[in-house]
């Protein structure tokens, strides 16, 4: 038989497919790619649901890469969080290539949902990946590549942080400070997150990276931060993925970098979260969600110190309907008052 | 799909995992010759077009060249110098055969067709219609070396779908080798079906066509990596070769 070019083309790419072991898996078409791994629709005989397969791509399934994406599913695992795609399995295909199973999600990437929702539908989505990061961060985990392509915003209005194939783990997680028998405590409050930087600064200072290092640049430029850029791995910590935050901010609310038609207020949340110096940063994602919640709220938020006349403007658009009704009562009074007197 | 005339490779090729190169060297003649028509299988389509686009050899003396080249090299031991730690066996083979193509030249000697030796049945005529469907008269004599690879992974991946096909044949495994052929050797003339199209088409529900599918190509990928092991000399080179046709290392 003779096979033509475009069948022998069609076969070449199908068996680059990942085939997991065992008959409990079928993959089906690819749904994703990202710059190690692909990540394939599956369907799970065993339960009988969809799954998401991500697979080592052929072309960088390297030792290094395999640790990675090995690590990746592990820190996945360890974050149990609304806004973390759960892990179901691990394991090596027939061909030494590591793959993880995980929930098939579906939704809208960040930047698309930005394009057609409100300014504070945007700012509440967010919010939510402040909580999720933070959440992270006090489990020990750096995420280090913080963008809106990262971040899904599915049917429901769940919103999850997804690729955690460079996270770093920096320190003392609570996850790991748990009972000795794998329970880890309940998650703590957003609101108040200890930064995680400052507490492994404190006990034994950075933890190494086992996996990347000095000098190696990962990351997304316009998402990245300084120190990140400086092929430092060792600088990343959790105000690293603040500044990441701080640029997804920039991103969804102005559009491209230097956007102006967003309010100072605002503004002034990105710049302080994209400062080049880490220490001028919101000190944790909790903070930084802090702040967009009393923007959303119109309260005056710690970035920025306004003028009296902007304070003045804000206080009438929070209590408008108010401060109209009581105006309103007041002429009506004058008025009475002074038609008796004349 | 076009019928050939000639060798079918799941016949032809050896079932066990030695290497056929290795093979072309052992004491008994029905072995060495076993594993000459297992190379002549994966590689004269190669030799085929590597003479007509690197030579440009008209197809019917590239057919006797071809044909040539192989009874010499059987008769003489071409292949009994192929060291694995220098090259791999393919990049020897093309060596050995510009090697013959150079002599034949010097010596202007046209060889008459089928003089001397034995002819073997193959379908020269399907590798030349390949040849012009795929545009290679027009591609330079600079990219005949690609070509000797293409071809050559073409051979492996036809060989192994013949392979494929003949196992099933016969079997309850029939209908998966059908969903198959009808989805992954879809040619461009005809369109290839979705999974719910073939599934109706076929009688069957979604989940039993990607079933069949999944099936089909991990057979189709344990036979071609069979095959492969059974081409190369090394490890290594298996290895290597397992990397750059389907991207990924073996562990």
């Amino acid at each position: 038989m003779t096979l033509p070019e475009d069948a022998l083309a069609h076969l070449q790419r199908v068996l680059q497919t990942a085939e997991p072991p065992g008959d409990r898996y079928t993959l089906q078409e690819p749904v994703g790619q990202g710059g190690m791994g692909t990540v394939y629709r599956a369907f799970d005989r065993a339960l009988g649901r969809d799954v998401a397969i991500k697979v080592l791509r052929g072309d960088v399934a390297d030792a290094e890469a395999a640790v990675r994406l090995e690590r990746e599913a592990r820190i996945l695992a360890r974050l149990e969080h609304p806004g973390i795609v759960p892990v179901h399995d691990v394991g090596v295909l027939a061909d030494g290539r590591v793959f993880y199973v995980m929930k098939l999600v579906r939704g809208r990437r960040l930047q698309e949902f930005a394009r057609s929702a409100s300014r504070s539908d945007v700012l509440r989505v967010v919010l939510r990946v402040c909580e999720t990061v933070g959440f992270a961060h006090a489990h020990g985990v750096v995420h280090r590549d913080l963008k809106p392509s990262n971040i899904m915003v599915g049917a429901f209005g769940e919103v999850l942080v997804l690729d955690w194939g460079i996270a770093r783990v920096v320190g003392i997680g609570r996850a790991a400070a748990g009972d000795g028998a794998g329970n880890g405590p309940p998650p703590p409050p957003v609101g108040g997150l200890t930064s995680v930087t400052s507490a492994g600064d404190a006990a034994t200072g950075p933890a190494p990276d086992p996996v990347t290092a000095p000098g190696t640049v990962l990351g997304t430029p316009g998402f990245m931060a300084p120190e990140q850029a400086q092929g430092q791995p060792g600088l990343a910590d959790a105000r690293t993925d603040v500044y990441g935050l701080g640029a997804i901010l920039r991103a969804v609310v102005a559009g491209e970098p230097g956007g102006q038609s967003a309010p100072r207020p605002l503004a002034a949340i990105w710049a302080r979260a994209l400062s080049a110096d880490p220490t001028a940063r919101y000190p944790s994602a909790a903070d930084l969600g802090a702040d967009i919640t009393r923007f959303l709220d119109a309260q005056p938020v710690t970035a920025y110190r306004e003028p009296f006349h902007e304070r003045a403007g804000r206080v009438f658009r929070k209590y408008e309907t108010a401060i109209i009704l009581v105006l309103t009562y007041l002429a009506v009074r004058l008025l009475f008052l002074a038609m008796r007197g004349f | 799909m076009p019928q050939h005339s000639g060798r079918t490779g799941g016949r032809a090729f050896p079932t066990t995992r030695r290497s056929v190169v290795e093979a072309t060297r052992d004491e008994n003649a029905d072995v060495r010759r076993a594993a000459f028509e297992a190379l002549v299988s994966a590689y004269w389509r190669s030799v085929y077009s590597h003479l007509r686009m690197k030579w440009r050899a008209q197809p019917a003396d590239a057919e006797d060249l071809a044909q040539e080249f192989f009874a010499r090299a059987m008769a003489r031991g071409f292949f009994d110098a192929y060291d694995p730690e220098r090259a791999r066996f393919r990049t020897f083979l093309r060596t050995c055969l510009d090697r013959f193509a150079t002599n034949a030249r010097r010596n202007e000697r046209r060889l008459k067709r089928g003089g001397g030796t034995a002819a073997l049945p193959l379908d020269f005529a399907g590798a030349e219609r390949d040849l012009a469907a795929s545009g290679a008269g027009a591609a330079p004599e600079t990219e005949s070396d690609a070509w000797f690879d293409r071809e050559w992974v073409r051979g492996l991946f036809a060989e192994a779908v013949e392979a494929l096909r003949a196992e099933c044949a016969g079997t309850p495994r029939a209908i998966r080798f059908q969903v198959f052929e009808r989805h992954d050797l879809a040619q461009a003339e005809t369109p290839r079906p979705s999974y719910r199209a073939l599934g109706e088409e076929l009688g069957l529900p979604v989940t039993q066509v990607t079933n069949h599918l999944a099936w089909a190509r991990r057979e189709l990928r344990r036979l071609l990596l069979e095959r492969l092991r059974a081409l190369s000399g090394s490890d290594a080179e298996f290895r290597a070769e397992a990397e750059d046709l389907f991207g990924v290392r073996i562990p």
